[in-house]
């Protein structure tokens, strides 16, 4: 294997791993803030006990997102050196702006929403909740910024040196054509794969016992987040992918399987094995000028093929076409889940119905697995090109020998497999017990050693 | 006219410093972690910086950030040039990081956490020590990348940096025990200062003289007349603060002698500074050579001044919510 390949390898492992924790932790810090807000509003004790629930797991999984946050920023030098030399002045600024604004904002709160609520009061305390949910978006903010800007390089000059320099303005680099659309996008992808955790976890221990108030709370609030977010972010996905046929449309090609050019009106290939060899899509079913009618509303539009596209310049589309069947699938169950509880509802049972709780805690993984399949439509997608159209992944690697890019490939493998596997098992243990009426805090860390135990002051705060 | 470069580097080289004053005693920490005593006093010692090490963790992702932003080429050379001591440090961050929660946890396996615990700390402490001595070496560089192996980091001397930032970490870390607990641990700790102080100051001494004789630039930086006026002061220096650190120690001040051991860190840091001014990779390309264009410098120099101090002040909040010794009553 050359040392590309196992680059590659090594950038879609540790991203791969490392976004599941974030793609977790913007959504939970969010729900944890509207639960520590509705604490303080209400003064109901079943939030405060959700809340300690919730941040005993948030610790972990965020713990987890650092470590494996500080290799991204390395992965970027030590493997894509080349890449990092000639777009480093115009991303280079934008990753510095996630550090000083999102994860210093993360990890400077973080300890005293984690330990200090005994020491700084529920109100500075819900501040320092606030900072952490902020730090979290603010971050997806830029390093989505950066990963649009790849995708749809905008408002650079390119030097001599063939390095990219920023143009007159950072707002059109910052703002190029992709990112609104894929911001909303991965945001409310990470506010769905949180709610569906949250689901799954309530629906769990509702099947156990059905009258717990926390199950019933999460419950409800996660069920309430499948019925109102799945069809708008339906709706952002449909933009998003507007957005790529426009800016991108070799990765819609690959996205929908279209090898051949379609002057009147191209088909919607539902299945199919794509074969990139022979070009055409084996077995496929398909819906006759329905793809056109999807993408142009119109079903006499034409739509391009791949066999406009040199084979040079192709993504490889069996992983796309895939992928993307697999986030849309995931897509439509998640909005059948939030329909069937508006129904549950209606009909007084969202409590009392065992097969929908069997269904949300089938659907926990569902959003993981949905944002790491949309992560690879859009990366694969933008292949074989770093930044698309201009910089090819092949030129972008770093000058090192097979051998030590594959022996870090495995060391990774190894650590992260360990490491966070055991993290996962530590997460599925405090998910399986029942969130109770008196939570223990977040952590028995300070606390344990403090002396004293300002477990019963929370309480009696929660019951207030 | 003002030098975007120049400051470019300054924050960088601040951000380094930071990173070393607030992430040094934390590994530190771990690297002492096995002389303690399971129980108690390891969760005391765990506690004393379970708030903040996140934070402090952060300056690294500052200053690899920053580099990457002001000075791509640097980053596009330093990164493959030190490409085993870099993923060893990640690799050792990861074990350390996720150790603090998982110990507590997983009851059963927090043996095997603590562990963790202390052997990520050695590995990342010891990884970042080689790559510091790597860098001064001197790496192959051709055109606008590394040009070496895989292996070139690896020699004596990167070996020997390596083992005096262990040492280095460590006094670091016994002095903010010595500030932040009490009791047995606390005078625990104070011996070991007082010995790991004898081991800094060894291992100053000789990765110094061995410095001088990397490259004819750090011999006539330091050596030369009348430059020789200006730096002979930071041995001096370093001198005296030794002997403040060993008095506050013997008066069994709390705060002094973390404060004393900073400021020897800063010490080797400003010689540092000495040696390899104006080089952003040591004797092999300039600030200049490798800056980002003045737009990308101007930019990020908007967000920096407004945000490194509101960093700052919340930084400080924090440690000053969580200030006092660590296990006593009265410090609510």
């Amino acid at each position: 294997m050359d040392a590309i390949i196992l680059a590659r390898a090594q950038f879609a492992f540790t991203v791969s791993f490392h976004f599941l924790f974030p793609a977790f932790s913007i959504g939970l810090a969010s729900y944890l803030a509207v639960l520590e807000a509705l604490w303080l509003r209400t003064g109901k004790g079943v939030y405060a006990n959700l809340f300690r629930y919730w941040l005993k797991i948030f610790a972990v999984v965020f713990a987890m997102g650092v470590v494996s946050g500080i290799v991204m920023s390395y992965q970027f030098g030590t493997n894509w050196s080349v890449f990092s030399d000639k777009a480093g002045p115009v991303i280079g600024p934008l990753m510095a702006y996630e550090v000083l604004t999102a994860f210093f904002l993360e990890a400077g709160f973080l300890g005293v929403m984690l330990f200090g609520i005994k020491k700084v009061g529920r109100k500075l305390h819900f501040l320092a909740t606030l900072a952490v949910a902020l730090g979290t978006f603010i971050s997806a903010f830029w390093i989505l910024s950066v990963n649009s800007w790849m995708q749809t390089p905008v408002g650079y000059e390119v030097a001599a040196n063939g390095q990219f320099l920023p143009g007159p303005s950072w707002l059109t680099i910052i703002f190029n054509p992709s990112f609104p659309y894929r911001l909303f996008h991965t945001v409310l992808a990470a506010y769905l794969t949180t709610a569906f955790i949250v689901g799954a976890v309530g629906g769990w221990h509702l099947l156990k016992d059905r009258t717990n108030p926390g199950a019933r709370k999460m419950f409800s609030m996660a069920m309430w987040m499948a019925a109102i977010v799945a069809p708008v972010q339906i709706f952002a996905g449909d933009m998003h992918g507007l957005n790529t046929l426009e800016h991108q449309p070799v990765k819609v090609m690959a996205m929908e399987g279209h090898f051949q050019s379609h002057p009147h009106g191209a088909p919607l290939i539902l299945f199919g094995i794509p074969n990139s060899a022979e070009q055409r899509v084996d077995y496929a079913v398909e819906i006759p000028k329905a793809s056109s009618l999807i993408l142009k509303h119109e079903l006499e539009a034409p739509l391009q093929g791949l066999d406009t596209v040199p084979r040079a310049d192709q993504p490889p589309v069996g992983i796309v076409f895939w992928a993307f069947r697999v986030m849309v699938g995931i897509g439509f169950a998640m909005l059948g889940i939030g329909l069937l509880s508006l129904i549950a509802r209606w009909r007084k049972t969202l409590y009392d119905w065992p097969l929908l709780h069997r269904f949300a805690v089938l659907m926990g993984p569902s959003g993981l697995i949905a944002v790491l399949a949309g992560w690879i439509v859009t990366e694969v997608g933008r292949q074989p090109f770093t930044i698309y159209g201009l910089l090819r992944t092949t030129q972008s690697a770093s000058p090192l020998d097979a051998p030590a890019v594959a022996s870090s490939l495995l060391a990774f493998v190894a650590v992260y497999f360990t490491v966070f596997g055991m993290g996962i098992w530590y997460l599925l243990n405090l998910m399986k017990k029942p969130p109770e009426a008196h939570e223990a805090p977040p952590s028995d860390a300070p606390i344990r050693s403090a002396g004293i135990t300002p477990a019963p002051a929370i309480i009696e705060g929660a019951s207030a | 006219m003002i030098d975007l470069t120049v400051i470019w580097a300054c924050i960088i080289g601040f951000a380094i410093i930071a990173y070393v004053v607030m992430d040094g005693f934390d590994l530190g920490i771990g690297i002492l972690f096995p002389f303690f005593k399971v129980g108690k006093d390891r969760d005391t010692a765990m506690n004393s910086i379970a708030p903040v090490w996140d934070g402090n963790e952060t300056w690294l992702v500052m200053g690899v950030g920053g580099l990457f932003a002001a000075f791509p080429l640097a980053y596009a050379i330093i990164l493959p040039a030190l490409y085993a001591p870099m993923i060893a440090m990640l690799l050792g961050l990861v074990f350390r990081g996720v150790a603090f929660e998982f110990r507590w946890r997983d009851p059963a396996h927090r043996a095997f956490w603590d562990k963790a615990f202390t052997a990520g700390s050695v590995v990342a402490t010891f990884a970042q020590g080689v790559a510091l001595g790597a860098l001064l070496q001197g790496i192959t560089v051709e055109g606008r990348s590394y040009a070496g192996g895989w292996w070139e980091w690896l020699s004596p001397f990167s070996l020997l940096t390596g083992v005096g930032l262990l040492v280095g970490y460590a006094l670091l870390g016994a002095c903010w025990l010595n500030w932040k607990t009490e009791g047995g641990l606390q005078r625990q700790t104070v011996t070991y200062a007082g010995r790991l102080g004898i081991g800094l100051l060894v291992m100053i001494g000789v990765i110094s003289l061995a410095t001088l004789r990397l490259e004819t630039q750090y011999y006539q930086r330091w050596l030369n007349f009348p430059g020789v006026l200006a730096t002979a002061q930071v041995p001096l220096a370093t001198l005296i603060v030794t002997i403040f650190f060993y008095r506050s120690l013997r008066l069994k001040r709390d705060a002094q002698p973390f404060f004393w051991a900073l400021i020897l860190f800063g010490l080797c840091l400003i010689g540092l500074g000495v040696s390899i001014w104006p080089d952003v990779v040591p004797a092999r390309v300039t600030i200049w050579e490798a800056a980002a264009p003045v737009r990308s410098q101007l930019f990020m120099l908007v967000g920096a001044s407004i945000m490194v101090p509101v960093i700052l002040t919340y930084t400080a909040w924090s440690y000053w919510v969580f200030r006092g010794k660590v296990g006593v009553e009265g410090y609510h």
